[in-house]
């Protein structure tokens, strides 16, 4: 599809195309519009006019800067969308709209600005929301001969509304000893996806971002009877975040099984390489779900009825061992103390 | 104080090597271990091959690798084990 | 527990036990350190073996003074800084090269030596500096690079070596005889390139065990069962259990790029002072790829922090846990010194790993409690 790839002559977005003017109409109307088409965006007015079905609205923002812009499984177009939709769906809503925000740092090539925002169009059609509004801005670039200036930039925020499904009590103050911890599939690929593109490493094939929405597999979850007590994704900081997310917040333990937690040979080997712990490394597809010990079978099955959660595994459960503390058991049969990390995983030689 | 993984040679082009590690495939320097050839297994560390070794060895740390439950599920290609996981 | 693992566990237990005294093994790589703690071996150790840090980790014994002057060359506009990840956030005596970065200098991060190099070919109008840390296992890869910038005239690329060699920090260590040490367990990776035999003068001199390891649990417990069997035993030898993977004599071909590219030399290790022949310096003939001597980088004496007792760790004097640091000036989001910052290091593995920060913190806040 190239119908974009110029837009009046021009194959990189410029510094007009945020201007407001014509060249900015252009854009909207050439690039925006074809890919993200639904009638609210079509107006084009300031806001968008919705109709809202009753009950209680859940509203959530997230900035996107990743780079590369494209990796392995995904783009940050997905990312985009997906990562916004998956705050609703960790509250227990069903997402319903997206607002879209552009900074594009002008040099941008517009045949990959097209590629990213086909790349929003589906992943919003594969998650059942619609973009409705949204901005574009554009910056300079900037010339420090530094690592930046290779860089090709645009950083997107994506806002979403979503309505809060009736009846469900999810939170953490939910959570209780004997409840069972879950998780929907193997850990550790978008993180290591993203670092494979970063120079200085080059994969290829194997290692995929797992970057997806989740709201159809969580509403597969909810309605299938389980009492489910939280929900949260495991994105950056991985599930060691998300596992001392509950520690502290509830002061109660985890008791990991290393065995039992998800990882593709390839993951694990390559996180070995780079001296990464797939724990701590980030995810963009992974949700950890916290149920009542009796109803974990049921939400096990329930999970490994959506595509997105064939590989789901019962993975630890919550004690109330003092003092509170995230604990692996390992696979050579020792126990050890998992910590959330301290900022960037960084790659290692040594 | 070494970072180093098995990993097998499937490409062989001047003094580069393509090598497999489970699926990922990889470019390292062969500058250190000359004699490789397609085929071999290979220590990888800091972008380079730093030995051979026999294959019995790379397997035991691959098959060490590879002993997540989920990955009897969750190989590259998406099969599905029929473990339980409860 | 996997079987094999069970069985060497339990004969662990019971040598031990057969023992009836403290036995204390230095596991001198920094990787070892981490492989014990993260697959949960300590928890399974018999409690009268104490397992003792060693110099074995390149990040915290890579001198002050060069950690400094790379953070000056990252200062200069015209440098682009190279490094591997694990010196990013190693604090010098005015910041990381992290917060440089975070400052607006241009400091990246490689997995390769060759991608160093392959950042001054596409970039000819920067200054490339590559800081080269690492023990034998890393610095063949590093003369390598170093021969074929050669080889193709780069003029733009150059090396702030900081290879360090461990043998001679091994007997060093023992040389001090500050720390009782029943044997070791020599690190698998470096020994690939150096060779098994590379111990004996260890076994011979000083009459202590030596056994080579791989890093998975099944080859650490491997090679603390042959230790504490030798310790029994009283005749120390060198073994390899690590043996499909390093021979007897080593990568030949790695080290005659060593013996190329490089001359040994007397070199600083941080906290622990000079140490004669341990470190690595470009030869004569490559000389111009020596960063501080072709920028010209003012090298100045190591400036410690009062509180660090890092040396002390690094050597066994001290676990983590006795440093009055661990886990409350010094952290691993605001470190004090290299062992906490660096994955490898010992106080980082213990503060990550283990109850021992978090026992602390429970303490600090008992006694605010009261």
């Amino acid at each position: 599809m190239n119908h974009a790839a110029a837009i009046a002559g021009h194959d990189r977005v410029v510094i007009a195309h945020g201007g407001g003017g014509e060249l900015m109409g252009r854009l909207i109307r050439e690039l925006f519009l074809p890919r993200l088409h639904n009638d609210v965006l079509a107006k084009l007015t300031d806001g968008a006019v919705l109709d809202w079905p009753s009950g209680a609205l859940v509203f959530t923002t997230d900035s996107y800067v990743v780079t590369p812009l494209e990796f392995p499984g995904g783009d940050i177009g997905r990312l985009a969308v997906a990562g916004t939709v998956n705050d609703l769906a960790v509250m227990g809503a069903d997402p319903l709209v997206l607002s879209l925000a552009l900074i594009i740092q002008e040099g941008l090539p517009l045949a990959l600005l097209d590629r990213l925002l086909a790349s929003v169009a589906e992943t919003a059609a594969q998650a059942g929301v619609r973009v409705v509004t949204g901005d574009t801005k554009v910056i300079e670039r900037r010339a420090t001969g530094g690592e930046d200036s290779q860089r090709e930039g645009l950083f997107i925020n994506t806002a979403g509304l979503g309505r809060l499904r009736p009846g469900l009590r999810l939170g953490i103050e939910r959570i209780a000893p004997g409840d069972a911890v879950l998780i929907n599939g193997p850990v550790a690929e978008h993180g290591l996806a993203v670092m494979s593109v970063r120079a200085g490493l080059e994969f290829s094939a194997g290692l995929k971002s797992d970057v997806a929405p989740l709201n159809g597999l969580i509403r597969t979850l909810l309605e299938s009877g389980a009492d489910v007590k939280f929900l949260r994704d495991a994105t950056r900081g991985g599930l060691a975040g998300v596992l001392a997310d509950i520690c502290d917040g509830r002061r109660l333990s985890v008791e990991i099984d290393e065995a039992r937690v998800p990882l593709t040979g390839a993951a694990r080997h390559a996180a070995e390489m780079l001296g990464l712990d797939p724990l701590t490394v980030a995810n963009e597809g992974k949700c950890v779900i916290v149920v009542a010990a009796a109803d974990a079978e049921r939400a096990l099955s329930a999970c490994r009825q959506h595509p997105l959660g064939r590989q789901a595994a019962v993975i630890g459960r919550i004690t109330a061992t003092e003092p509170p503390l995230v604990e692996l058991l390992t696979r050579a049969g020792g126990r050890r103390i998992v910590q959330r990390p301290y900022g960037e995983e960084l790659p290692r030689i040594c | 104080m070494c970072l180093a993984v098995p990993a097998k040679v499937v490409g062989l082009a001047g003094e580069a090597a393509t090598v497999d590690l489970q699926g990922n495939t990889l470019q390292v320097s062969t500058v250190l271990t000359p004699e490789v050839a397609v085929g071999d297994w290979v220590l990888v560390h800091a972008g380079f091959a730093i030995t051979r070794l026999d294959e019995s060895s790379a397997l035991e740390t691959w098959d060490y690798l590879r002993q997540a439950l989920g990955t009897d599920q969750a190989t590259a290609g998406g099969e599905q084990g029929e473990e339980s996981a409860a | 527990m996997i079987p094999k693992l069970d069985m060497l566990r339990t004969e662990l237990h019971e040598l031990c036990r057969g023992l009836g005294r403290r036995v204390q093994l230095m596991e001198v790589c920094g990787t070892h350190t981490v492989a014990v703690f993260r697959a949960g071996l300590r928890s399974l150790l018999p409690a009268n073996l104490r397992l003792v840090s060693g110099p074995g980790c390149p990040v915290c014994v890579t001198a002050q003074r060069h950690v400094d002057a790379a953070i000056e060359l990252a200062t200069r506009p015209d440098v682009t800084l190279v490094t591997y990840g694990d010196m990013l956030r190693v604090p010098g005596r005015l910041g990381s090269l992290e917060r440089l970065r975070a400052a607006g200098a241009d400091v990246r991060v490689v997995n390769s030596a060759w991608s160093a190099l392959q950042i001054a070919l596409d970039n000819p109008r920067r200054q490339v500096v590559f800081l080269a840390v690492g023990f034998e296992t890393t610095a063949p890869a590093t003369a390598a690079t170093v021969f074929e910038a050669d080889q193709r005239g780069v003029e733009n690329f150059s090396v702030l070596v900081c290879h360090k060699l461990v043998v001679p920090a091994m007997q060093a260590l023992l040389d001090t005889g500050e720390v009782p040490l029943d044997g070791f367990l020599a690190p698998g990776h470096v020994s690939v390139i150096i060779g098994a035999g590379a111990y004996r003068p260890i076994v011979e001199r000083y009459r202590r065990p030596v056994v080579v390891a791989g890093f998975e649990p099944g080859q650490i417990l491997a090679g603390l069962v042959r230790l504490v069997r030798q310790v029994a035993s009283g005749c120390p030898i060198l073994e390899n259990v690590y043996a499909g993977v390093v021979t007897e004599t080593g990568n030949r071909v790695a080290q005659e790029w060593l013996q190329r590219v490089f001359i040994v030399a007397d070199t600083p290790w941080r906290e622990l002072g000079t140490i004669p022949h341990s470190g690595l310096e470009l030869a004569p003939r490559y000389q111009h790829f020596d960063a501080l001597r072709r920028l010209g980088v003012h090298v100045g004496p190591d400036e410690e922090h009062p509180l660090c007792r890092c040396g002390e760790v690094i050597t066994g004097k001290v676990e983590p846990v006795e440093c009055p640091a661990f886990a409350g000036a010094c952290t691993p989001a605001r470190p004090i010194g290299p062992c906490m910052v660096s994955s490898e290091g010992t106080c980082a593995a213990w503060y990550k790993y283990s109850r021992a920060s978090t026992s602390l913190a429970a303490d600090t806040a008992a006694g605010e409690r009261e």
